[in-house]
């Protein structure tokens, strides 16, 4: 008989061969299918590369990718790492949008420090309250969360689909259903192509690397996530730490929503979160839920999306093969991990070892 | 009349649901939360739509609708059950491969129409005696063979879980696979079983989109009903008979903002396209804080098993 044994520890040298064989296992894969549509899967790889590495502008282009996907999964990492599976993020980076947006509506005429300071506030508080939500519920209730988030991201994309095409539409946009373009005075400056967000993010980082190694809610958080009980017996009060992990993670999800009209889209729509919501929560969990290799795996991503913009104009191919050559590298990387937690070995050996 | 002409057409519209949320039911049931119902429904609707339009025949149609949503299950069951992988990551990665693969596949389609074999085939056909009742007949039996199809997987579904050992088994499974182990069922079989299942009836659902609801190939024909299907097993309490009435209401729902206009009701679209999320989230509440066990989620849903833990 074969057994499959949980292993101890894996080298970091094994975990780097792996994962890299994975990648490229999957790249071999996709080439078939790149070829399948009729291109030549090597011109692509480079064109891709060219794409965002090619000029100052396709890199900005592409660090502009990463930043929302990297604080999103960062802000995921946090409700992770208490077992609380939030996939909601597209839900609360929509509602910090809306937040961000009503600050603007309310208030048009604040001068910019000011402006963007209170957008951030009310984009976080928004995007935290939608995470708050459930979270009360599953430490009250115990409902299940990943449900309830999964729900909230259908009632948050409705309700900007009412605003866009009623409530808040642009009435100098000759019927076309857009909310109006935010001020001059709401936007993030930019510096060569590169915006304001990128500094807030290295901000965030580092501050998120603390707050989960360092800090003692984070230490909680840990520990809560690991076992109840063991959270129950050293005396940690387990409904307001879900509450602050829930505040921090849906805050952070919601933050980016602010960056993304701010810097990128400029105003508010159905489109900004273009699934990068979901893609966090893949990033999330393939960097082990720890601070380092989510900043590696979100330029890893970062690099996949604005690679698959560029390939999409430059070479005519649909962006749907990205998504296939996404999903495939996804499937042999979350098929790798299997290698490095787990040993097969057989009966007979056992035995020996017994 | 008009409004038997509704309800009809609410049936014929939760049809789709109902044979992803069916699927969905037993995959949950054995304890795996698949969030690729979206992208299983992508590929048979894709795929049933090439096959038909390739082959001009509908049971090859079907039978190839079927065949993709179940290889996408495959993959599912292969990373969750065999390699352990995380069930909530892995199914939103075949939700984003389906739509890949769909957009990919179908983009030469789009615009073509279903061959006549097919539409004749699955055409209204008003049953006799069921089909005479007042209301009920003009309701639900003068619909498409596809229609009848999912009204005789419900029971069949129903009398799988309720009424047979491996229906039994299989619940086991969702609640406690340790216990389910440990007195000599076989675990992973019945996984596997029962998520490349679902995957075949997602698969249906989609390829009752692409044969039946429409006429001429659009650019994505699934937009988001896998996440509907997702909802409504919850709305429905992993029953099979709820999720009937369940999927014809959010049927209705679907269909409701044209009425709505055709008439020029004073009530808010946005409402009913939100409102079986609203719906599903009240049911989740409701059900988790009245402590319903028999009602809630199998109690090792989302979690993978791992023998030598135990």
């Amino acid at each position: 008989m074969i057994h499959i044994v949980k292993k101890e520890v894996s080298k970091t040298r094994d975990k780097i061969l792996i994962r890299v064989g994975a990648v490229l296992a999957a790249l071999v894969l996709s080439s078939i299918i790149v070829a399948f549509a009729g291109a030549n899967p090597i011109e692509l790889y480079i064109g891709i590369f060219q794409g965002c590495f090619g000029s100052i502008h396709r890199f900005g282009a592409t660090i502009e990718k990463m930043v929302p996907l990297l604080v999103l999964s960062l802000g995921v990492m946090v409700a992770f790492k208490m077992q609380f599976w939030n996939i909601g993020a597209e839900g609360q980076f929509l509602m910090g949008a809306v937040g961000a947006t009503l600050v603007v509506r309310l208030l048009p005429n604040l001068p910019l420090p000011i402006m963007l300071l209170c957008m951030a506030l009310l984009a976080f508080i928004f995007g935290a309250v939608w995470l708050m939500i459930p979270a009360f519920f599953k430490a009250r209730f115990g409902t299940n969360e990943t449900l309830f988030t999964l729900m909230l991201n259908y009632i948050a994309l409705t309700f900007v689909t009412a605003l866009q095409y009623d409530f808040w539409k642009d009435p100098a946009a000759n019927g076309m259903p857009k909310i109006a373009n935010l001020p001059g005075n709401a936007l993030l400056p930019s510096i060569s192509g590169f915006n304001l967000s990128i500094l807030f993010t290295v901000i965030i980082i580092l501050v998120m690397y603390f707050f989960m190694n360092k800090s003692k809610i984070g230490f909680e958080i840990t520990v809560l996530g690991e076992s109840e009980n063991t959270a129950r017996y050293i005396g940690i009060n387990i409904t307001k730490t879900v509450i602050i992990a829930a505040m921090v993670s849906g805050g952070l999800c919601g933050l980016v929503g602010m960056f993304q009209i701010s810097g990128v889209s400029g105003a508010l729509s159905i489109e900004i979160t273009g699934g990068l919501g979901f893609t966090a929560i893949i990033v999330a969990w393939l960097s082990g839920l720890k601070v380092p290799f989510v900043v590696m795996n979100s330029f890893f991503f970062a690099i996949l999306l604005q690679g698959a913009s560029y390939i999409q104009t430059a070479f005519q191919i649909p962006g749907s093969v990205a998504e296939m050559v996404q999903a495939i590298v996804l499937f042999f990387i979350l098929g790798s991990e299997f290698i490095l937690q787990y040993r097969i070995t057989s009966d007979k050996k056992k035995r020996e070892v017994a | 009349m008009e409004f038997i002409f509704f309800l009809s057409a609410a049936v014929k519209a939760g049809t789709c649901l109902l044979y992803a949320t069916l699927g969905e039911i037993i995959s949950e049931k054995v304890g795996h939360l698949n969030l690729g119902v979206e992208g299983m429904m992508q590929m048979g609707a894709v795929i049933g739509f090439i096959a038909g339009f390739t082959f001009g025949n509908p049971f090859a149609a079907v039978l190839c609708a079927a065949l993709a949503g179940a290889a996408g299950a495959l993959i599912y069951a292969l990373l969750t059950v065999s390699f352990k992988a995380n069930q909530t990551v892995t199914g939103l990665t075949l939700s984003i491969f389906g739509v890949g693969f769909a957009a990919f596949f179908g983009k030469t389609f789009v615009g073509k129409k279903v061959p006549e074999a097919i539409t004749t085939f699955f055409q209204p056909i008003k049953l006799p005696f069921l089909g005479d009742i007042p209301f009920i007949g003009d309701i639900f039996f003068n619909q498409s063979v596809y229609v009848y199809f999912s009204y005789i997987l419900v029971i069949a579904i129903y009398l799988y879980l309720y009424k047979t050992k491996w229906g039994l088994n299989t619940r086991m499974i969702g609640e406690n696979p340790v216990a389910a182990d440990a007195s000599g069922i076989p675990v992973d079989k019945y996984k596997y079983f029962n998520i490349v299942l679902c995957g075949a009836l997602c698969g249906l659902g989609g390829a009752f989109l692409s044969l039946v609801y429409i006429s001429v190939y659009p650019v994505n024909v699934v937009s988001g009903r896998g996440w509907i299907a997702v909802c409504l097993v919850i709305f429905a309490m992993w029953n099979p008979g709820k999720a009937m009435l369940g999927a014809y209401f959010f049927g209705a729902l679907d269909i409701a903002s044209f009425w709505l206009q055709k008439y020029n009701l004073p009530v808010s679209i946005y409402l009913f396209t939100a409102l079986p999320y609203l719906a599903t989230v009240f049911v989740l509440l409701f059900t988790s804080m009245r402590k319903i066990n028999n009602k809630k989620e199998p109690a090792w849903l989302g979690k993978n098993y791992f023998k030598e833990d135990r």
